[in-house]
């Protein structure tokens, strides 16, 4: 493994940081948000950047994508993590494309991942309920037989994007154990509620009562959906984590300006040595966090045997520097810090949704810990 | 490319033929490091016959130029040489300051005579030497030293006090700061001179620590009589030279802590399961798994990042601003770990000496009490973030 771009890797985080910052500022996620938008996001920004191939940098040539990895697609998350992009990259190309791509069947995969690459097709996963937390083998949600397919029921949270999608892949219970299953936008039965969270992500509650999948809509084998799903999810979580550390360097990119200009008692507040030395302790933070989401990406890519570990090392530093970073960018502001006319609180409350996203530190501990044998 | 696989089977014939047979797979153990010196012990003659056969070679100091006693390798020959001695398990025939600090400061500060008087006497573990900076009322000020150099002619006449003068019982010669101008900017009045310990004025008491005996002196002067030949640099411009000299040693330092320091080491998971119940393999405790998989996974981060590092390095790429957090990072992690290993072993910890305490347990004690000066030593973390702040991120003096 080696820990450093390579010069097409160095392109495409160009290209991606020239494009966040040119077309998605932050401000683009507060006018969504003031003017209580109804799809959260812009359809025309998510094409755009599907046609410079963003949505098809994991997936293969044959299917339209690029042919690349992990390696590849956290540049280009990181950059929109700094700008707290709200397009659907982590639910369409990571949670459902990546489920598609691992366990989906032939025919799955040709209905729906070349729209999904062109940036036509919006997909999620349903994997959380109310009280599975982070365990994804707790799964309420059931799937009963019924004639050649299937009958869902059951609430599924905090579905990503799940207000838009044009298919949502859902984690149930069968007798034989977990499966997953596709069910299509608009299937009889299937209630989508928009949910509000702090963070401004889009996400939605879906209620599914008494849907009818068909067997060809089941996604990989009964039984298989939780391995299936825990590779899925670690993906996502290093989609996720390049993302936090595009947030967190922001953040304290933010910060730092701020300690140079801000000047009380005649001076720049960042000549203080109490402020110099949590500013040097937030830039140490930042580069472990950048060394593990390398490691973890391309651990990912090449299929390691280290990879569950090293991904949850990235989980564990980038939730806790994000957090860490984030309170210390609020108490460097100052007062206006706490004003919504600031941006800076919205990475605060992004860093919290993310923390809480895909397994908390504590629990990534104790993933390493179980790895380890311990 | 070809080349250097000539140079590589060249090396390893070379070594495998002039190597005493007892140094094969000696790297590693209790003796490893041959420091050198006029005082040197050599218990084992082959340690001795080893550093010879390598001086004579010029491979003690194998990137130096020969005509200074060094090998006159390119990086990637020194690079190969070291390979293969990892391969034969060769341990390295000589270390020390001589060759990591000094040695450097003299190829890059040093005049002629200079060069010629010291590097080959290094190269061929003649003379050991040690480090004259800090003194009782200047640690991390060091350009607040006062240790005084009073004009005599030719010569100066030294005074004064340096504490932490690792090894100085053991040395010959010591390279110093001094006052040499008391009336201009602190920076400007300072002098870099090297120091015959032979001179008559010249004392050395060794320093008892918290964890111990310690390799640590306080040396002293008094109006130790020293050439003005042997200043390094210009007169009054010692600063410039003692600050490339700090990062020779910074480098060093964080060497030691960076990425490669787990290897030999007992795991926290395995040092925990001799002290602590666990259950099919799991530690029982809760609170101390969750503190194992901190540190663990702070130290994989740190690896991580110097690895990252040394990629970039490998790359063409210059250092990037994260290697100036390998020192205070490095080091407080290592404390970390220490103390936790310490909180593990709970009451059996706390033994000193004697009955009752496995050596293992006693070296667990006087490690982690020792411990405590590596965010000291070096350039304290407070220092390296007052570093970090200014160079790195640019915060206003």
């Amino acid at each position: 493994m080696q820990l450093v771009l390579t010069e097409d890797q160095e392109f495409i985080a160009k290209t991606a940081e020239d494009f966040v910052a040119e077309k998605s500022p932050v401000s683009r996620m507060r006018e969504l948000r003031d003017n209580a938008d109804a799809t959260g996001f812009s359809r025309e920004l998510w094409k755009e950047m599907a046609d410079l191939g963003w949505a098809g940098i994991p997936f293969t040539e044959e299917l339209g994508g690029a042919d690349l990895g992990m390696a590849e697609f956290v540049t280009v998350l990181e950059a929109l993590g700094r700008a707290l992009a709200p397009e659907p990259f982590l639910s369409t190309v990571l949670l459902a494309g990546q489920a598609l791509r691992l366990g989906g069947s032939e025919s799955q995969q040709k209905e729906w991942l070349p729209g999904l690459i062109a940036g036509e097709k919006i997909l999620t996963l349903a994997y959380q309920e109310r009280s599975s937390r982070y365990d994804l083998a707790s799964v309420e949600t059931k799937a009963e037989p019924q004639g050649d397919g299937f009958l869902l029921s059951g609430e599924k949270i905090q579905v990503l994007d799940g207000h838009v999608a044009d298919a949502v892949i859902v984690s149930a219970s069968a007798s034989g154990g977990v499966g997953l299953f596709l069910v299509r936008k608009g299937a009889p039965g299937m209630e989508i509620i928009r949910q509000s969270r702090l963070d401004c992500r889009n996400t939605a509650i879906v209620k599914l009562d008494g849907v009818s999948v068909a067997k060809s809509d089941l996604v990989g084998e009964i039984g298989a959906g939780g391995d299936l799903l825990e590779r899925v999810i670690d993906l996502a979580t290093v989609g996720l984590c390049a993302e936090m550390l595009g947030g967190m360097s922001e953040a304290f990119e933010q910060t730092l300006a701020h300690l140079k200009e801000r000047v009380q008692f005649d001076v720049p507040i960042g000549s203080f040595q109490a402020l110099k030395h949590r500013a040097a302790d937030m830039f140490i933070e930042v580069e472990l966090c950048r060394s593990a989401v390398m490691a973890a990406a391309r651990a990912a890519d090449e299929e390691s045997e280290e990879a569950r570990k090293l991904i949850s090392l990235a989980k564990v530093r980038c939730s806790e520097a994000f957090v860490l970073i984030t309170n210390e960018a609020v108490q460097m502001f100052g007062g206006v810090g706490m004003t919504d006319e600031y941006d800076i609180g919205f990475y605060m409350k992004r860093a919290r949704a993310a923390e809480m996203t895909f397994g908390d530190a504590a629990w990534h501990r104790d993933r390493w810990a179980r790895l380890s044998g311990y | 490319m070809a080349d250097l696989e000539k140079f590589r089977s060249e090396t390893r014939s070379w070594l495998e033929a002039h190597a005493p047979k007892s140094m094969f797979g000696a790297r590693g153990g209790a003796q490893e490091g041959v420091w050198g010196g006029k005082k040197a012990v050599y218990e084992d003659p082959d340690r001795k016959l080893w550093l010879d056969v390598m001086a004579e070679k010029g491979w003690t100091s194998p990137t130096w130029p020969t005509e200074y006693g060094g090998g006159g390798l390119s990086r990637d020959e020194a690079k190969i040489l070291a390979q293969e001695m990892r391969g034969l398990k060769l341990p390295a025939p000589l270390v020390g300051f001589g060759l990591t600090m000094i040695g450097p400061t003299l190829l890059q500060f040093g005049n002629e005579e200079q060069k010629k008087e010291h590097l080959p006497r290094i190269c061929r573990g003649e003379i050991r030497w040690c480090q004259g900076y800090s003194e009782p009322d200047a640690g991390s000020d060091l350009a607040a030293l006062q240790c005084k150099a009073v004009d005599d002619g030719d010569h100066f006449l030294i005074t004064g006090t340096k504490v932490w003068t690792s090894y100085a019982d053991l040395s010959d010669w010591i390279f110093s700061l001094v006052r040499s101008d008391p009336n201009v900017k602190k920076q400007a009045g300072i002098t870099f001179i090297l120091i015959d310990m032979e001179s008559p004025g010249v004392t050395v008491r060794p320093i008892q620590l918290i964890s111990g005996a310690s390799p640590f002196c306080e040396t002293y002067f008094e109006n130790a009589r020293v050439p003005k030949a042997n200043v390094i640099g210009t007169i009054n411009g010692g600063w410039t030279v003692a600050k490339a000299l700090l990062g020779h040693e910074r480098t060093m330092i964080a060497d030691t802590f960076g990425g490669g320091a787990g290897g030999r080491r007992k795991t926290l998971a395995e040092h925990a399961r001799s002290h602590l119940p666990s259950v099919d393999g799991k530690l029982s405790d809760p609170v101390f798994r969750d503190e194992i998989a901190r540190v663990e996974l702070d130290a994989r981060a740190f690896a991580l990042t110097v690895q990252r590092t040394r990629d970039g390095a490998k790359a063409g790429h210059k250092p990037g601003p994260e290697s100036s957090l390998f020192k205070v990072y490095g080091t407080e992690l290592n404390m970390r770990r220490q103390e936790l290993m310490v909180r593990i072993a709970g009451p059996q910890a706390l033994g000193w000496e004697g009955e009752g305490f496995e050596e293992d347990e006693l070296s667990l004690t006087r490690d982690w009490l020792r411990s405590r000066g590596n965010a000291l030593e070096g350039g304290s973390s407070e220092i390296q973030r007052n570093i970090i702040a200014k160079r790195v991120l640019g915060l206003p003096d």
